[in-house]
């Protein structure tokens, strides 16, 4: 692992604040950290402890503008404010400031190498920096390094159940045998989805994944974006589908595929037992290679310090 | 982009692994023992038609095990089916049913050729108000496919959302050409198709 980098951490949602916490345990440390409406910098360091209280309790990190985090002296951006789209902003020109400055970044935030792909690689090539994604897809899913490692060229096709409240959603439906909305506000009360869950359940975020996916396989030859995808979710499956597809081995899953040709997402017929066939807010990613077959890369696709690890993985990448 | 994204290919590739299995299969059976077939022809009401069209069975080596002349059950075109049934080993069966098709005779269903691939798709929305035996009869109408097995669940009754389960056999490599239908059927009626993943995408 490379020596430690000092961090500046955009964004104190659930992955931002996981990055802040759980930084030093990677041997990293925190320099300046940004909600939407305040900053906290400290060229030594600032006290994640006390920072990550003070938002509990008083909703913002410190007392400085938003955008001293992004002029704090930093070696790495940890871009972890909400994914946008269309132009990806303010994420897209977080990302830019950064690399204008030779810095690295580190990405959580989907939007911009989802909707600007092309934009982000062009400014990474005339930059010292390195823009790296892996918490983009699949939480702490180790898939575009797995993808990085065997060469996206020996990638034909990436596959997966990539939206774990679309999962929760159709493996509690399939097993107890109730409706859409029913499960649907019982995943509300758990916390699984969120009050609008249109993003998870229309398939938008397991799209915008797979359209990352496929911008990783194709390497440059051709740039995808969300409006490629072919995208259909979760909200026209209703109880009598399951159960014929139960009646048959068969269960119904929100599955992504990302090749060089296109994105298609939507909700497919899978065997019981198959592994993509996940239960609950589990994630699955499957890839198809040349040389070493069928990967099944399964884990925890989303949560504060899940993902957190994945932002962190990706820092330790860095030269 | 098109809706069959991937799938295509894959399931191309899916059909050649079958079909190599098969072929595989062939070479092992081509060297043991014939196995019973079935063809089914429709012949025109004439004299000499259905000695015309057993001839090529002897000739290519197949044992006739039976005939069955439907002479009471005439199809809307005026013409006899008759379902034969011919023990051969695999290639000498290929060969009678090409010479069957060379000599002129209608070969409607012959063997082990016909719907060599299932595939299981789910059906959701007003099935039953967009006149569901259409739907049936379209898939059954194309002759790369027919419906095998037929499954519909409406829990909230007849006019509202229902699902249903279609068991399609289709000939070999025709899997991407059967989704294709469905989902062309489908969008046409505002149905929503739940299709399986091709290839070995499990």
């Amino acid at each position: 692992m490379s020596d430690g980098k000092r961090l500046a951490v955009l964004g104190a949602g659930a992955v931002g604040s996981s990055v802040v916490d759980l930084a030093a345990e990677y041997g990293h440390e925190v320099v300046a950290f940004a909600d939407s409406s305040s900053a906290v910098v400290d060229a030594d360091g600032i006290d994640a402890a006390a920072t990550l209280e003070r938002k509990q309790s008083a909703g913002t990190v410190g007392d400085d503008d938003p955008d001293a985090a992004l002029e704090a002296d930093y070696d790495v951006l940890v871009e972890a404010t909400p994914t946008t789209l269309g132009d990806a902003e303010p994420g897209f020109s977080h990302l830019e400031a950064a690399l204008e400055r030779d810095r690295h970044v580190v990405l959580a935030n989907k939007g911009p190498v989802a909707e600007r792909y092309g934009d982000v690689r062009a400014l990474e090539r005339e930059s010292a920096g390195e823009v790296r994604f892996e918490a983009t897809v699949g939480g702490a899913i180790p898939i575009i390094s797995t993808v990085e490692d065997l060469s996206p060229s020996h990638v034909t096709a990436a596959r997966g159940v990539l939206n774990g409240t679309a999962n929760f959603i159709l493996s509690r439906m399939a097993a107890e045998g109730i409706d859409y909305e029913h499960v649907l506000a019982e995943a509300q009360d758990l916390g699984v989805a969120e009050a609008d869950p249109t993003f998870d359940v229309e398939g938008t975020d397991a799209a915008l994944k797979c359209v990352i996916l496929a911008n990783v396989l194709s390497e440059g030859e051709r740039e995808f974006t969300l409006s490629d995808a072919d995208v259909e979710g979760i909200t026209n499956v209703p109880g009598s589908a399951l159960e014929l597809a139960a009646e048959d081995g068969r269960t119904i899953r929100l599955v992504g595929e990302a090749t060089r040709e296109g994105i298609r997402v939507g909700p497919r017929l899978v065997p019981q037992n198959a592994a993509l066939a996940v239960t609950g807010t589990r994630n699955i990613a499957q890839l198809e290679t040349t040389n070493a077959g069928q990967l099944n890369l399964s884990g925890r696709g989303a949560g504060g310090p899940e993902t957190a690890s994945a932002v962190l993985g990706d820092v330790g990448r860095l030269d | 982009m098109t809706p069959a994204l991937g799938s295509d290919s894959e399931t191309e590739r899916e059909a050649d692994s079958a079909q190599s299995s098969r072929s595989r299969g062939d070479i092992d059976d081509a060297e043991r023992d014939p196995q019973p077939h079935t063809i089914r022809l429709e012949l025109a009401d004439e004299p000499g038609q259905l000695l015309a069209a057993l001839e090529p069975i002897s000739e290519n080596g197949g044992n006739l095990l039976s005939i069955f002349h439907e002479r009471g059950n005439v199809t809307p075109r005026g013409r006899i089916p008759v379902e034969v049934d011919v023990e051969a080993t695999p290639d000498r069966f290929e060969a009678i049913v090409d010479a069957l098709r060379e000599g002129g005779v209608n070969v409607v269903q012959a063997g082990a050729e016909h719907y060599a691939e299932e595939v299981v798709v789910l059906l959701v929305g007003h099935l039953v108000d967009t006149d569901l035996s259409d739907t049936l009869r379209r898939v059954e109408e194309n002759p790369a496919t027919s419906i095998a097995d037929f499954s519909l669940n409406a829990p909230e009754g007849r006019n509202d959302t229902s699902s249903a389960r279609l068991r399609i056999a289709t000939r070999s490599g025709e899997t991407a050409a059967a989704l294709e239908l469905v989902r062309e059927i489908a969008s046409e009626k505002e149905l929503h198709v739940v299709e399986p993943l091709a290839g070995g995408a499990l």
